[in-house]
């Protein structure tokens, strides 16, 4: 458990103090600074410090420091799952979590502090409900007239707060009863400069939003390869007809068959998948269905992984001949490898540059090629190019000059990185098959999906 | 003359200045005084928000206890609060004040919205104060049995808070009994706080078993987890973790129903899951639910690595220590450790170290190509590591020797000067393991001798050319330059190697070597001041005037072959660590006894002094001085001396 919880600025000032325990005195504070934030060496060796008898945690996040105390021999994968907990929920309650924002809040931070952990255990840290008792200064006045008025409302805010569905209230209402899917994808890819690939997987995120009257019951089917091996006519009924399956999954349906890159009934083998505490394990891993009642609003459903059949979206060769002392010549060649239906947008190619490099001519080649400048503060080239078409090619050559060095150390050659995001189209070829929604009133519902894959760390070595 | 002027005039100043400060110091805890007596309410509360600022910033700000205490009766739910969040931190220092509070404390604990009942129920068990425990006992016991679940979860917590201020209050108010009652609660937030405090309340008082995990209470738990939050699934997982199943089908079962959790989001969830099922290996004998329990672990094990990099770093310690015990278990899935160019350094260093760990024979190569690019990294420590890992799979793996050589010698031709250290010395090793194997390669090896300016490496290096002396040419000329700046080296171990090797090279090459051995041993004796290097020498000489053969037995005998193993943790440890996986000790990879502190026990008596005397090194010694005060133990900076980092890198 957690004896205390401190954030600091970036300058190591102390902006929040709180003590669970009387195991640490306030001071316990200084140490953290002078030994970690105010030390010498910049880079952080271990996000744990245990000094004595005290173990720091410590996250960073904008100008902020988030640092959890213990005296005893705790989970520390539990006190750092904590401290994300707690800065999303700063990032949600305030936009914004740095400096400013924790100094203008501090009193309703500290009420927030004494809600989500006691006695150094953590309680509830669901924002949904946190955000019906801790409210922000304009939400307090109204409720506090409220629960003047009807006492019975703090009556069902406990109840939620500590009942089996912790997350959502059960008086929801909405005229238009919606959810939205957003399928997000990141691919990692590591490749060789020959081209083989290393290591490629897809971490997948299925974030919802839900807009849904009542306690629905809710199914959420993919074309996960178990489900769909094990009931093959289910699957192919499923693709088959998607745009009919359940009652008012028609947009879904409409939106996937509007999908590029993708054939019908094809399956995904999913290496591992995490849920959203609502959803029920225990169905999961008898029957692989995926079964839960929403959050209000906006959450993350699940995450998953695959490794097997990654399409990867872009292919890079790239060419980089050091030519003597003085110059390097490079030659990046990209190719989509998506629908032409599609396109790739926000791309930004980053091509690593030695530290002395004094001049570079670049060029691309090929249609809306984008445009391509030397950054000597990053130490690279940014090609960014604002639109990439499925099927397409693009070059880029560039000629660097080198400063001749008084003491020549070899170039590390950090890898090629590159960032993008391509919509309606997944790596993985994961497809949401259905979202089926059941309220006791019976409401019909209209769901939406959205599908995208973006760059997690996708580097190419030179 | 100036200068002194001005110093005394800017020490006046300070004075001054400090005066002033002082004076206005003094002013705002009296101007903050006034305000919180104000008739305003706005302004009141202003002032509280005020003194809490100063509070979290340190200023003292505890003079004003009893003007914040007249505050206390309102119905704003902020400024109460805020005085609760003052009280719990001054109250211990004003113990005769704080009984002027407890009587808004005991009307809130009545109220009627269930979330005031928390707070104030909340609030009086964190003060800590023995004088409020008698009057927190009867709102206590109606709060146990309050309607609200809201409030019940928040009392049950609160007896942990009296425990820890006085067991024989919370025994003789029979509020342990109630928790142990809580553990059937209808809410399952109630059960894991119950789950919770009955745990630590066993900690507070060791061997006293106060409650210990029936059979009965098992399918509760069990059947709570399901709904509870995710922390309190943590507190249950943890303690079905640490209890003893009666027969082997009640440990199957309870591995069955727990599987689930290693689908959940929350990698502690996970962590504990794991934890639990290494725990119960022991108790299930069926191997087809051993392998199924542990197949169905490995890929939220390797998810766990696209977390955040703090809970990678946790995850990937603790994957370290899985692997002692199931050296196979990842083997297939070597490709996930390959480091990002991005990944914090603390990363990286872990997986490298996993990387080694689950290499079989079959990847090394593309392993050593991995290897490879991370010796091309900037950071200095991370590419040594690199490079004594390519060592390592080369000493573990005859096949893979030649590829790895190939490696570091291409290494060396990056011409980066700690590179071309560490390679040398890692093809020491590598030399010594397979003797005679690389005699091709040694001669590029002397190319770079100009690069080599380490001592270690250039012990290395000399001790490389003895070994290899009838390979190498002009290996003579490249000794006796040495020999030249022998007295020139500071380094023991590289004297030390220069006697050897040109003893080595006498002996397999007696007409070129006679000068050189001469000029060695003569020097050494002579103009020597280390007194080792000069007996070495002397041994040499007598050994070799006296008889050539006993000294080619001595010289040129073989060697022991090399280990180069990861470090490995024992086996006791081991088991401990597994016990206790995702915990503080498993990041350190050192036993939870070095760092925490037993609270004392009954009697008082801190037990710190049995950890001092176990026979710990001095770095545990300095982690046991921190406690030295007793139970609060908190760190006091101005008499702790440097405390000692226990991470070990």
């Amino acid at each position: 458990m957690l004896s205390a919880v401190f954030i600091y600025n970036q300058k190591g000032e102390v902006l929040i103090s709180r003590l669970y325990r009387h195991d640490v005195k306030r001071s316990v504070a200084d140490v953290f600074r002078v030994h970690v934030i105010s030390s010498p060496t910049s880079v952080v060796r271990s996000p744990v410090t245990t000094l004595g008898s005290t173990s720091f945690y410590h996250i960073r996040y904008d100008n902020l420091w988030l640092c959890a105390v213990t005296k005893n021999n705790a989970s520390a994968a539990m006190v750092f799952e904590f401290l994300y907990r707690l800065l999303g929920l700063g990032v949600s309650y305030f936009g914004r979590f740095d400096e400013e924002s924790v100094k203008n809040n501090f009193v309703l931070i500290y009420e927030l502090l004494d809600e989500v952990l006691d006695f150094g255990y953590p309680q509830n840290i669901e924002v949904d409900t946190l955000k019906l008792y801790v409210t922000t200064e304009s939400v307090r006045s109204t409720r506090a007239l409220q629960s003047d008025a009807l006492a019975t409302i703090p009556q069902s805010i406990t109840m939620q707060a500590t009942g089996t569905t912790a997350w959502r209230r059960n008086d929801i209402v909405y005229k238009k009863n919606e959810a939205f899917v957003d399928v997000i994808e990141s691919v990692n890819l590591i490749m060789s400069a020959k081209g083989t690939v290393l290591r490629a997987d897809v971490q997948g995120q299925i974030v919802m939003r839900s807009f849904l009257s009542g306690m629905p019951e809710c199914k959420f089917g993919l074309n996960d390869k178990l489900v769909l091996d094990r009931d093959p006519a289910s699957g192919a009924a499923a693709s088959a007809s998607a745009s009919a399956s359940a009652s008012g999954s028609t947009q879904l349906g409409r939106r996937q068959g509007g999908m590029g890159g993708f054939g019908d009934g094809e399956s995904v083998e999913i290496a591992d998948c995490q849920f959203h505490q609502c959803v029920r394990l225990g169905r999961f891993d008898t029957d692989r269905t995926i079964s839960f009642i929403p959050p209000d609003g906006e959450f993350e459903l699940m995450r998953y992984r695959t490794t097997e059949n990654v399409n990867l979206p872009f292919k890079v060769l790239p060419v980089v001949r050091e030519m003597g002392k003085t110059r390097i010549e490079y030659e990046v060649l990209i190719k989509s490898n998506f629908s032409a239906k599609l396109s790739a947008t926000n791309m930004a190619v980053t091509i690593p540059t030695p530290p002395n490099a004094t001049k570079c001519r670049i060029k691309v080649t090929g249609a809306g090629a984008g445009k391509a400048k030397y950054h000597p503060e990053e130490n690279a080239i940014v090609w960014r190019i604002s639109r990439f078409q499925g099927l397409q090619e693009l070059a880029l050559t560039a000629v660097v000059d080198l400063a001749p060095m008084t003491k020549p150390t070899p170039w590390s050659r950090p890898p090629i990185a590159l960032d993008f995001q391509v919509l309606m189209f997944t790596a993985s070829g994961l497809l949401v098959r259905f979202l089926k929604v059941f309220e006791k009133s019976n409401y019909q519902s209209v769901k939406w999906v959205r599908y995208m894959t973006k760059a997690g760390s996708y580097e190419i070595r030179i | 003359m100036m200068n002194a002027t001005i110093q005394t005039k800017i020490a006046q100043f300070q004075i001054v200045k400090q005066k002033i400060l002082a004076a206005l110091r003094k002013g705002e805890n009296y101007e903050l005084k006034t305000e919180l007596n104000s008739e305003y309410k706005e302004r009141r509360k202003e002032a509280v928000r005020r003194v809490i600022a100063n509070m979290t910033v340190g200023k003292d700000v505890s003079g004003l206890f009893t003007d914040v205490l007249k505050n206390m009766h309102t119905d704003d739910l902020e400024i109460k609060k805020l005085i609760y969040l003052y009280l719990i931190n001054y109250a211990k220092t004003q113990p005769d004040l704080v009984i002027l509070a407890v009587n808004t404390f005991v009307k809130d604990a009545e109220d009627t919205n269930p979330l005031i009942r928390a707070l104030a129920i909340r609030t009086m068990g964190c003060l800590h104060v023995q004088e409020v425990l008698d009057h927190l006992s009867d709102p206590l016991r109606k709060c146990l049995k309050d309607p609200s679940p809201y409030v019940r979860k928040t009392a049950v917590m609160c007896v942990a808070k009296v425990y820890d201020l006085s067991p024989a209050i919370a025994e003789e108010n029979g509020f342990v009994e109630d928790v142990r009652r809580a553990l059937s609660d209808s809410n399952p937030m109630v059960i894991s706080n119950a789950v919770t405090v009955l745990t630590e309340i066993n900690e507070m008082a060791p061997g006293q078993n106060i409650w210990r995990l029936d059979s009965k209470t098992v399918p509760t738990l069990l059947a709570a987890i399901n709904e509870c939050v995710e922390w309190g699934q943590i507190a249950i997982l943890e303690a079905l973790a640490d209890y003893t199943p009666k027969t082997e089908k009640e440990a199957e079962s309870i591995c069955e129903r727990l599987l689930p959790r290693l689908q959940h989001a929350n990698g502690s969830v996970v962590l504990t899951t794991v934890r639990l099922l290494l725990k119960y290996e022991k108790y299930v004998h069926r191997a087809d639910l051993l392998s199924q329990f542990s197949k169905k672990m490995v890929p939220p094990l390797i998810t766990l690595l696209s977390s955040e990099p703090e809970i990678q770093y946790v995850a990937l310690r603790n994957i370290n220590i899985i692997l002692q015990r199931h050296p196979k278990m990842l083997s297939k899935e070597i490709r996930v450790f390959f480091c990002k160019y991005n990944d914090p350094i603390y990363v990286k260093y872990e997986k490298l170290d996993v990387l080694v760990r689950i290499c079989s024979e079959r990847n090394t190569e593309p392993l050593l190509n991995e290897l490879k690019e991370y010796a091309r990294e900037v950071d200095v420590d991370f590419v040594r590591r690199a490079i004594q890992a390519i060592g390592r799979l080369a000493i573990r793996y005859e096949s893979s020797a030649d590829k790895a050589v190939k490696v570091l010698i291409e290494l060396l031709q990056l011409k980066a000067n700690s590179v071309v250290q560490d390679v040398v010395v890692v093809l020491r090793d590598v030399f010594r393991r397979y003797p005679q194997s690389f005699a091709d390669v040694v001669p590029t090896l002397c190319e770079h001798i100009d690069y080599v300016n380490e001592p270690d490496a250039k012990a290395a290096l000399i001790w490389i050319l003895g070994e290899y002396s009838e390979h190498i040419s002009n290996i003579g000329n490249l000794l006796s330059t040495s020999i030249e700046s022998f007295l020139d080296e500071e380094d023991e171990g590289v004297q030390l190697a220069l006697v050897n090797s040109a003893v080595k090279f006498f002996l397999k090459r007696p007409q070129q070597g006679q000068a050189l051995v001469l000029k060695a041993l003569q020097t050494a004796t002579e103009k020597c001041a280390n007194p080792d290097v000069r007996d070495r020498a002397y041994i040499y000489w007598r050994l070799l005037s006296a008889d050539p053969n006993s000294a080619r037995a001595v010289a040129l005998v073989e060697m022991p072959p090399v280990e180069l193993e990861s470090a490995s943790l024992s086996a006791s440890l081991l088991e401990e660590l597994i016990a206790e996986l995702g915990s503080v000790a498993s990041v350190l990879q050192k036993p939870a006894k070095l760092f925490v502190y037993k609270k004392t026990d009954k009697a008082g008596v801190p037990r710190d002094s049995e950890m001092a005397n176990a026979g710990f090194d001095s770095a545990e010694g300095g982690a046991t001085s921190a406690g030295d005060n007793g139970t609060t133990g908190g760190i006091d900076t101005s008499n702790e001396g440097e405390p000692e980092l226990l991470i070990s890198f």
